[in-house]
């Protein structure tokens, strides 16, 4: 009562809500600006401490390292270009494969499946996206590698004597090889990139989906012309994500790559390899000294391809976009 | 203007007393089918007027159209006809179901899983919704404006052509010429021919709605459905799509659903007003036809007191 009445209590009070107000704002704001910078922190510290380790190699072999495919530990030799041949062609096989399975299953599960169908696909997807990938890869060693054999044998019985192809699908699988590598590889991450895509085609404005059926486009011509033009961004995010995941992958990989000792640059994709993540996982353990370093070096460098790609995309997309809304 | 509230003051004793003749849901009888008994006579000698001089121009003949999402009936019995060349304005307050009725002109309905439609619905003679018919051939015939402008993200020569590209126009030169006629009769030339290949989202948006109406005019149909197409406009670019309604009359039959009885009076020839019945027991709230005539006739004397009741302003 007193306090009403109070003339002086009112601007009073009011001074005090406002700091009030604001000194919770301002920890929001230290706070928010104090996890923003961890993340460039962590960022920097990942990239100077590995490539500290791996330094010792790095500036013994210098360009040599990056350029040879010479991968001789005990001879003290360390070349890595066969292994990030093995990274680059096992995940391109698994996106090419996963691709355009992932836009198939999320179109059919946004446009064209009925409602409690299109709940069911994108549960089953969800969960297929959970499964570890160590399961994946016991069953590409146990279900698909032994089968596999055999029709790599007879592809490339098929393909002897014929240009390029003979080369692609060469002779002479065990079943373990870069193709199975990415086989496994694309049933890793089609759920991730179905999961993603299918969220992207949702946001599809249904005001522009009407505006083409309304012209009287077909669904299929109302699909390529508004649901994917309007989804490229997001799309190549989604690849993105999912060739992430394709080159870090180790543990999958390691099984089914073939994991030879010296990789080469081959074209024949039924022959083994293997792969950077898959050559630390294999090695470190045991590597000391310059072989740890090299080991090291591995990671870093898939660390750096890995932003290269992420920043390539990114430009990729930026311009397609512009092109799309014909801002030229 | 017709909107002039004295009008129906003075010719109140004529209103209450076709009131009660034409007291059952049916709406008034419109064009070419003036045999209908239960309107009043000035109605039936103006429509018998009306359907001297066109007796075919009937384009869409509506009968008992009721449209259902799932077990819910969402609009009850609809049934009038649309005469071709002139602008009919479907109006009415909020959930009345004149949107759902208009999106059954062009089987836009057909998207919503549940939707399902009763009754008849003719386009010179054809049932809409014969299982022989195409939804996408009915779309190519009958366009369809919307409440918000949706053009595509793409060039403003893209959004026009993109609906002559697929009937098949692969020529550069063709594809120029229906562009131009096309932003010409939406009277959109002028202001975009200098950057056809620039961002249709960099228009203003009464120049995205009108894009979208030569969008639509670029596909030749013989019908142009607007839903509420100026609900997001401001009253200037409002008042040039209601001119462009007038030019377009002459060579295309216009449906347009709005919630503007002032712009129903100014653009329409023909209204249909729609109500909501709200059933006691279940709350369901279903759509239903009061009644249909000339705008005039609709604005000065109409011959239901719920419609009086809008009209005027008492109920809204």
């Amino acid at each position: 009562m007193q306090t009403i009445a109070d003339p002086e209590a009112g601007p009073e009070r009011s001074a005090l809500s406002a700091t009030n107000g604001s000194v919770p704002d301002t920890a929001f704001r230290v706070l928010a600006l104090a996890s923003g910078l961890l993340v460039l922190v962590i960022l920097a510290l990942i990239a100077i401490t590995t490539t500290q380790k791996a330094w010792p190699v790095l500036s013994k072999h210098q360009l040599d390292y990056f350029f040879s495919t010479d991968w001789r530990p005990n001879e003290q030799h360390f070349g890595i270009l066969g292994f990030v041949w093995g990274t680059v062609v096992a995940s391109t096989i698994g996106i090419v494969l996963a691709v355009p399975t992932s836009i198939g299953i999320a179109l059919f599960a946004t446009e064209v499946a009925p409602r409690r169908m299109r709940r069911t696909i994108t549960t089953v997807m969800d969960l297929l996206a959970s499964v570890p990938s160590v399961v994946f890869g016991l069953v590409g060693f146990l279900v698909l590698k032994p089968r596999l054999q055999n029709w790599y044998q007879a592809l490339g019985r098929w393909c002897e004597g014929i240009p390029i192809l003979h080369n692609v699908f060469g002779t002479g699988s065990s079943g373990t090889s870069l193709l199975t590598a990415g086989i496994v590889l694309a049933i890793m991450i089609t759920p991730i990139i179905t999961s993603v895509t299918r969220e992207v085609f949702d946001t599809v404005p249904r005001n522009d989906k009407e505006g083409a059926l309304a012209l009287g486009a077909t669904r299929s011509e109302m699909i390529t012309g508004v649901v994917l033009p309007h989804s490229s961004g997001g799309m190549a995010g989604a690849v993105m994500l999912g060739l992430g995941r394709a080159k870090g992958e180790t543990i999958a990989v390691t099984l089914l790559i073939g994991g030879v000792s010296n990789p080469q640059i081959t074209v024949n994709i039924l022959g083994p390899g293997d792969a950077m993540p898959s050559a630390i996982a294999r090695n470190l353990q045991e590597a000391s000294g310059d072989f740890r370093a090299a080991l090291i070096g591995l990671g870093v460098t898939l660390f750096v391809i890995t932003m290269l790609i992420n920043l390539a995309s990114r430009r990729i997309v930026g311009v397609f976009d512009q092109r799309l809304k014909g801002a030229s | 203007m017709s909107l002039d509230p004295n009008q129906p003051e003075e010719e109140d004793p004529m209103a209450s007393d076709s009131s009660v003749q034409t007291s059952e849901p049916r709406p008034a009888a419109p064009a070419g089918s003036a045999h209908d008994a239960t309107i009043d006579l000035t109605g039936v000698l103006h429509e018998q007027a009306r359907a001297a001089e066109s007796a075919s121009s009937v384009v869409f003949d509506v009968a008992g159209l009721s449209v259902y999402y799932g077990a819910f009936q969402a609009v009850r019995d609809v049934t009038l006809s649309i005469a071709w060349n002139e602008i009919t304005a479907f109006i009415g307050p909020s959930g009345c179901g004149k949107t759902t009725v208009l999106r059954c002109f062009n089987r836009m309905n057909d998207l919503i899983e549940t939707a399902r439609v009763e009754g008849s619905l003719r386009y010179h003679g054809v049932d809409l919704y014969d299982p022989k018919v195409n939804p996408v051939e009915v779309r190519r015939r009958i366009g369809m404006v919307f409440q918000k402008p949706n053009p595509f993200p793409k060039s403003i020569f893209d959004n026009v052509a993109y609906g002559p590209r697929l009937s098949g126009v692969r020529s550069r030169a063709e594809l120029e010429d229906v562009v131009e006629e096309a932003l010409r009769s939406a009277a959109l030339w002028d202001e975009v021919k200098d950057r056809l290949k620039r961002s249709a989202l960099g228009l203003s948006g009464g120049q995205q709605q009108r894009l979208c109406i030569a969008r639509a005019i670029a596909v030749k149909p013989e019908v142009i459905l607007m839903d509420e197409p100026c609900s997001a406009l401001d009253p200037v670019a409002t008042l040039r799509i209601e001119q462009l309604m007038q030019e377009l009359k002459a060579d295309y039959t216009i449906i347009i659903v709005t919630h503007n009885m002032q712009q129903a009076a100014r653009v329409s020839d023909r209204t249909a007003f729609f109500t909501v019945d709200v059933d006691t027991s279940t709350g369901d709230r279903t759509g239903e036809l009061i009644e249909y005539d000339r705008t005039e006739r609709i604005f000065s004397q109409p011959a239901d007191t719920r419609t009086e009741d809008y009209v005027t302003g008492r109920f809204g």
